[in-house]
């Protein structure tokens, strides 16, 4: 026996819709818990492989080029070179923002514009638009705009922003 | 075709809450150890392929492949990952060597659920959404029920024989270095012990547990470089029941059936019988006796009793303790039953066989016959 369908129950599509419940609390872990206890301390420190020497900031406990475990604390300068910038108009959650947010990587110092690998940090970094579309951002010489001692938490957000020397 | 050695294996963690390390920091601390047990090996030069398992809800991380090369020696390598058991990962590496495409191949899977605030919702996520998330059952470890009262019903395994794999196991984890959960209890302990979900209690399912286990396979021409003595890998297969609840086969492990016909006919091995351990998924106390069976061992109840499957008797069964010892390390559980297995036949044994399964509400396993 065949029932064909009517016009309306082809346009009729059942939808369940769900809300997750995903909740984590993501263990830091050695190399990323002093890297935050020395952001509080307004210090940016980095882990240094005796094999290469490169500087890993943010720090890890292992180089990923000799496999081998960085063995040393050093600190980097809280200021660095531009590498590149963004300007976006749109927030995470979609919404239209009336003054752009500005991020961008820095090469922190001592490093040299030779370097293929550098220590670096990628955050907010305060200066203007046209700064960002005329590209006079790129290369300009940054320093962190810490938080108030008081402030600090422990937390990336301890630096407000880079803005230029 | 090329056989397959496992020439290195190291782990870390087993602990219910590494607090000090990141998992990231724990995949290093593993591969050190299997690359150290491999010979000494140098992983930036000396290994073809990488393949980690996980999955990115028990990661917390979408698209988490991204940082499985690097703690394992991977960066700027070829790299694969496998969303399931680390079982099925090693079928992978077995296979990527077996074809000719890699010489030796890093196997590596992790597990943080310490890290995870909201476990039973993670679950429930693996769940369909359309009707069984919609029927809001209290808690997963109903699936475990229905298909322990079937399975008991149809097998006549008795509470009393539940309480011997749960005493059995736990005790058998004493003896190791990774068993947070093992101990000694008696029959009367177990038994007085409150419901969960008919027939289990606590003390029947096994809990989370953080571990990182990193594998090294070899080709056979390539093995006895790092490795004087490789365990063979002979046979290998892994298989998934219908995802719903309804279709699948309840009361019968029937993707290990299927998963220990394709590595028994690989390994040509004519019986289950014929293996000096077996290392299978022991989540739930019943899951031990219904995977031992699937692997076409016959009246499991029977010889249970007359301690068939103890340390020392014709076939041990998770002589290392199983996961209600050490606990389940998510996607690394069948690692973890692979490092069990290795560690028994490296104390002289020559062969076993390593049964997984990817847990609540999945219906995948995978089978290993090892040998040496």
């Amino acid at each position: 026996m065949v029932h064909p369908l009517k016009e309306e129950e082809l346009k009729e599509h059942f939808t369940v819709t769900y809300r997750p419940q995903a909740k984590y609390s993501y263990t830091a872990g050695q190399a990323l818990s002093t890297f935050l206890r020395g952001l509080r301390e307004g210090k940016i420190l980095g882990r240094k492989c005796p094999r290469c020497g490169r500087v890993y900031v943010p720090p890890r406990l292992y180089c990923e080029d000799c496999f081998y475990p960085t063995s040393q604390w050093v600190e980097v300068k809280d200021e660095g070179i531009v590498m590149t910038a963004v300007a976006s108009f749109i927030s995470w959650t979609r919404d239209r923002l009336e003054e752009p947010e500005i991020v961008g990587t820095i090469r922190l110092f001592p490093s040299s514009p030779r370097d293929y690998v550098y220590p670096g940090l990628f955050h907010r970094i305060c200066c203007s638009y046209d700064d960002v579309k005329s590209m006079r951002i790129m290369g300009k010489t940054v320093r962190a705009r810490w938080k108030p001692v008081e402030k600090r938490e422990g937390s990336i957000e301890d630096i407000e922003c880079f803005e230029v020397v | 075709m090329e056989n397959v050695g496992i020439v290195g294996i190291g782990w870390y963690g087993f602990s219910t809450n590494v607090h000090d390390l990141s998992f990231r920091e724990m995949m290093f601390e593993a591969a050190q150890r299997a690359f150290y047990d491999a010979g000494g090996m140098n992983p930036r030069e000396q290994i073809d392929a990488f393949i980690s398992c996980q999955e990115d809800f028990w990661e917390g991380i979408s698209i988490s492949d991204e940082f499985a090369p690097d703690p394992v020696g991977g960066s700027m390598r070829p790299t694969m990952t496998v969303a399931g058991d680390g079982l099925q990962g090693l079928a992978h590496g077995f296979m990527l060597i077996n074809s000719g495409v890699a010489d030796v191949v890093v196997v590596e899977s992790h597990a943080k659920p310490s890290d995870i605030l909201t476990f039973p919702e993670i679950v429930e996520l693996a769940m369909d959404p359309v009707y069984v998330r919609e029927a809001k059952i209290p808690n997963y470890h109903f699936i475990a029920g229905l298909d322990a009262t079937k399975f008991m019903h149809r097998t006549g395994v008795t509470r009393e024989d539940l309480a011997e794999v749960v005493i059995k196991n736990r005790a058998s984890g004493l003896k190791t270095g990774r068993a947070p959960h093992a101990s000694m209890l008696s029959k009367e302990d177990v038994l007085s012990q409150e419901m969960i979900v008919y027939p289990l209690t606590r003390v029947d399912v096994a809990r989370p547990v953080d571990g990182a286990i990193v594998v090294v396979l070899a080709s056979e021409t390539f093995a006895r470089k790092f490795n004087d003595t490789p365990i063979w890998i002979t046979g290998i297969g892994f298989s998934t029941d219908n995802s719903n609840l309804e279709l699948a086969k309840l009361g019968d492990a029937f993707y290990l059936r299927k998963a220990s016909e394709l590595a028994f006919g690989m390994a040509k091995l004519e019986s289950p019988l014929k293996v000096n351990g077996m290392f299978v998924d022991d989540r739930y106390s019943y899951k031990e006796l219904q995977h031992v069976e699937a692997l076409g061992v016959n009246n499991v109840a029977e010889k249970l009793r007359e301690g068939y499957f103890h340390e020392g008797s014709y076939l041990p069964v998770n002589p290392k303790g199983g996961h209600l010892a050490k606990g389940y390390p998510l996607e690394a559980s069948g690692l973890s039953l692979v490092l069990d297995a290795v560690e028994y036949m490296r104390e002289g044994v020559s062969s076993a066989v390593v049964a997984s399964w990817r847990g609540i509400p999945t219906f995948t396993g995978g089978v290993a016959v090892l040998q040496r």
